[in-house]
């Protein structure tokens, strides 16, 4: 059996992953990252407006906090919050350091702009492809420093211990798939272990996500034992082209880009959705300002609304928003220097994730979790445009770092259920969620962990078998097909607006979509490079992943950020200023709550009403 | 958490009533099927009602199944609909006809660079490139001069090994003193390596290029637009410029170059690749003047 061994195995190897394995190895590790795609390839590499960071007189990290805290909805952590806050400047200017190609004032210091739901003009980018020169910045470094990659290499489970109680196991490696030759291999942790694998928004059949985005590190955290925090909390990005849902970057809006609905009317202003901010308000006012005049008729094909960036200019749009014309051409067939860009809201991040503290710690020793599938919580109900790439500077770093280390540093926040955790006990589920399988009993079930022996070599046969039996079985239903029942009913039910007895229609499709997958079948036979293994596999992540995403917002009773439901048109702070935390205990999920922190380094944040 | 159960189905009921001997497993595949079926007759119908289908010719190989042995090439019919490229196309045959048709490809914007193929000879990204813009049939080939590992799938390493040849990384060692300070970078400078920093590593440029054919040590057009992008930055010091031009100058570097322009015309990302060999040329004519 081939068993790779390191310091720190980072698996994952967009944005986050990138940064977690160039700080392990400052920390002296022997680092090595496994990747399904070749780091270039991350979907880290499409993300477009900027990153938010207060680096200049007149604005700090106190204020950055304030903001992000006000967005999230009062639902994120102070403490994950203020570490972004004051860590993002740093971060920003290692990248330039680094080489990061940063849109310049005449003075040649770094450029920022306005961006939703600021104070102040903090957003540093690079043009509208800011992630794409952040991607390949920091595999630069990569490269520089030596880090072994081992790419298109699918991690497809964790080796952890099978303590009954998950914050008692521990994480020692992972398990890998090599696409080219079919082998299943070991990695071995001597130090740790970071999940940096993405988003699930393949969850989702209308997203700006990569097809790669297929939440993996998620799906194998959970069923190891880590919670899921959150996961109710999806952002729809208002401005996303119809046909292909291909992200037109905030920074449009940001520039002065206005938004106008079949009528011609500026309905952010005209209709009141937000009469200070306009368009910049945030985003999840934004999406469901336009998915209101699409459902009053004043939509263009009763589907989406115009977004009008003529008035900026050629000059301009051409310095510092050039790649949306491309995309505006390419995906749509839209002149953006001479038409108004058709756009409506798309799937776009996940705000919920691997639980952790703000060290990228998760509850399983050895196991850490940055970037968009980790919840510190930096996001809380509601992410704010450009605090994405800052987390996963920040928290990528974090998680590198204390992976890499002997000595860790103590974390305010805490992981796993305490004193203070609540159980959900009248969840109105219309069917029993879960493993198809489930024992109910045994905490090992499906994957989760390994029961005697070497905890690898059981984890890497385990998985030899799994996949043999997927590759073997002669015929059955094609994942393709369960994998678009689940993309279709999440984006019908459990999109911008939901409704409990949508919600309900998702988990009783989903439930169907297990049933169903009971029986999937890869049809290709070969060893090599084998896509179809993939994307079946994968396709299970997706059901786990969907399945929390819409049990949390089943159980979440009130209108919080990201999270509006018909029946609850109310932030409700007395119930509901709590995290939801989904556990996967014996094949099946459990879900229970957990407090916000509030408690600033200087302030205590008041929840207040969020108008903009 | 309080749970409805799982609702008995009728048909669970019927079976049991008409054969008493079925297994569960036997139930399952008889749904399974019934399930095929009805998808199957879908597809037809959706085929069917479509106006118009799309004829590809897509190359197949598989080093490790017999009838793969060969490579071939397979048609597929898709049902076109406005706006679809040809990665649409592949997905479609993949997913609704036969679920081993092998292809890179991720973010589907034109970014990852994972899906530079050969349509209708010549180097193409198939996520940004409209059926509509294509003489039928749509021929889709992987990328010529490299090996193909299955299907269109080919082996990218040796182009990654030239990228990485050239030392892609900044190297300037000069920073500002002030905590929290960037290094200075004019808006004019940031503006002569825009093009060469869009790069996204799809190999379309050197699977066009007739010398990285001919020499496989060629480091070829993306490996010194590389170079280009840390050579121009003005935030590296002189001495590392002259370090760069030494590797530029390499019996396999800019000289090599024959100034065919076929890269710059595969470029996805519009970059001016023969501009910028030209431009490294010069540039090494004039610091070895200097050396003299």
């Amino acid at each position: 059996m081939t068993v790779h061994e390191h310091d720190v195995i980072v698996v994952g190897a967009g944005g986050a992953g990138l940064r977690a394995a160039i700080a392990a190895h400052e920390e002296g590790a022997d680092v090595a990252m496994v990747s399904k795609l070749h780091p270039v390839r991350s979907h880290t590499g499409a993300a477009e407006g900027g990153i938010n960071a207060a680096l200049r007189e007149g604005d700090d990290w106190e204020l950055h906090a304030y903001d992000t805290m006000k967005g999230s909805d009062y639902l994120g952590d102070a403490a994950a919050v203020e570490t972004l806050a004051q860590d993002a400047p740093q971060e920003v200017i290692d990248l330039e350091h680094w080489g990061m190609p940063f849109s310049r004032e005449e003075d040649g210091t770094v450029s920022q702009r306005p961006f939703g739901g600021l104070s102040f003009a903090r957003t540093t980018y690079a043009g509208a492809e800011t992630g794409h020169h952040m991607l390949h910045t920091m595999y630069e470094q990569v490269v520089k420093r030596g880090i072994q990659v081992y790419d298109e290499w699918y991690v497809t489970r964790l080796a952890t211990t099978d303590h009954d109680d998950p914050a008692d196991r521990e994480c020692t490696g992972v398990v890998g798939y090599e696409l080219r030759t079919g082998e299943v291999a070991g990695f071995k942790a001597r130090n740790g272990v970071v999940l940096a694998t993405g988003g699930p928004g393949q969850a989702f059949d209308h997203t700006t996500n990569a097809v790669s985005c297929t939440g993996d590190g998620q799906a194998m955290a959970y069923r190891a034992g880590v919670p899921l925090e959150d996961m109710e909390f999806v952002q729809f990005h208002p401005t996303t082209l119809p046909s292909t849902g291909v992200l037109i970057s905030e920074g449009v809006r940001g520039e002065g880009g206005i938004l106008y609905n079949s009528e011609g009317e500026r309905f952010m202003f005209e209709h009141g959705y937000a009469n200070n901010e306009g368009e910049l308000a945030s985003r999840d006012v934004v999406s469901r300002a336009e998915l209101t005049e699409v459902n009053a008729g004043r939509g263009v094909e009763d589907e989406y609304v115009y977004l009008d960036m003529r008035h900026l200019g050629e000059e301009r749009i051409s310095d510092r928003l050039e790649n949306i014309v491309h995309l505006a051409e390419d995906f749509e067939g839209v002149n953006a220097y001479e038409e108004p860009m058709p756009v409506k809201p798309g799937q776009h991040y996940e705000m919920g994730g691997i639980e952790t503290n703000e060290n990228g710690a998760t509850l399983i020793d050895g196991l850490y979790a940055a970037g968009e599938c980790a919840c510190a919580s930096v996001h809380g109900a509601n992410r704010l445009g450009g605090n994405a790439l800052p987390e996963l500077l920040v928290f990528g770093a974090r998680a590198g770092r204390h992976a890499a280390a002997s000595d860790r540093a103590d974390a305010k926040l805490e992981t796993g259920r305490t004193d203070e955790s609540e159980p959900e006990e009248n969840l109105d589920a219309p069917v029993e969620p879960g493993a198809v399988d489930a024992t109910g009993g045994d905490t090992a079930a499906d994957g989760g962990a390994v029961a005697s022996g070497d905890v690898l070599e059981g984890a890497v046969a385990q998985e030899r078998q799994r996949i043999e039996g997927m590759l073997e079985r002669d015929d059955g239903v094609n994942h393709a097909d369960i994998r678009a029942e689940v993309q279709h009913t999440m984006t019908e039910n459990v999109n911008v607006f939901r409704e409990k007895e949508g919600i309900k229609k998702a988990l009783r499709d989903i439930r169907e979509a297990r049933k169903r997958y009971q029986e999937v079948a890869v049809s290709d036979p070969s060893r090599t490079y084998n896509t179809d293994l993939i994307h079946t596999i994968e396709t299970r992540n997706i059901i786990d992943v969907a399945e929390t995403i819409a049990l949390g917002a089943l159980a979440r009773t009130e209108f919080r950020g990201a999270h509006w439901r018909a029946e609850h048109q109310e932030r409700k702070d007395d119930e509901w200023l709590k995290h939801t935390l989904v556990s996967w205990e014996g094949g099946r999920p459990d879900l229970w709550y957990k407090p916000v922190d509030l408690q600033g380094e200087n302030k205590v944040y008041e929840p207040k009403e969020r108008s903009y | 958490m309080s749970t409805e159960q799982d609702e008995p189905t009728a048909e669970t009921t019927t079976d049991a009533d008409e054969a008493p001997a079925q297994t569960p497993g036997d139930r399952r595949r008889e749904e399974k099927q019934a399930r095929m079926q009805v998808t199957e007759r879908e597809r037809a119908e959706a085929a069917a009602a479509a106006d118009e289908t799309v004829q590809l010719k897509v190359f197949r190989f598989d080093p490790e199944v017999p009838e793969k042995e060969e490579p071939r090439f397979d048609d597929f019919h898709v049902p076109y609909v406005q706006g679809m490229t040809v990665l649409d196309a592949l997905i479609y045959a993949r997913d609704e006809f036969d679920s081993s048709l092998t292809f890179r490809h991720s973010c589907r914007q034109a970014v990852c660079g994972s899906d530079a193929l050969f349509i209708n000879g010549s180097q193409r990204l198939a996520c940004k490139t409209q059926l509509s813009a294509l003489d039928a049939p749509v021929r889709v080939e992987p990328l010529p001069h490299q090996d193909v590992v299955k299907d269109l799938v080919v082996d990218m390493e040796h182009f990654y090994d030239q990228m990485e040849a050239v030392e892609p990384y900044m190297q300037s060692e000069e920073f500002p003193e002030g905590e929290l300070e960037e290094q200075r970078q004019s808006p004019e400078n940031r503006e002569k390596i825009k093009m060469s920093t869009r790069c996204i590593w799809c190999g379309a440029c050197m699977s066009s290029c007739n010398i990285a054919a001919g020499d496989n040590e060629y480091l070829g057009p993306a490996a010194i637009n590389k170079a280009y992008r840390f050579a121009m930055d003005e935030r590296e010091e002189d001495d590392i410029k002259e370090h760069r031009m030494r590797i530029m100058e390499q019996e396999h570097g800019v000289w090599r170059c024959q100034t065919q322009f076929s890269c710059t015309e595969v470029c996805p990302k519009d970059i001016p690749l023969t501009e910028h060999i030209q431009e490294l040329k010069r540039e090494a004519v004039k610091s070895n003047l200097k050396f003299w």
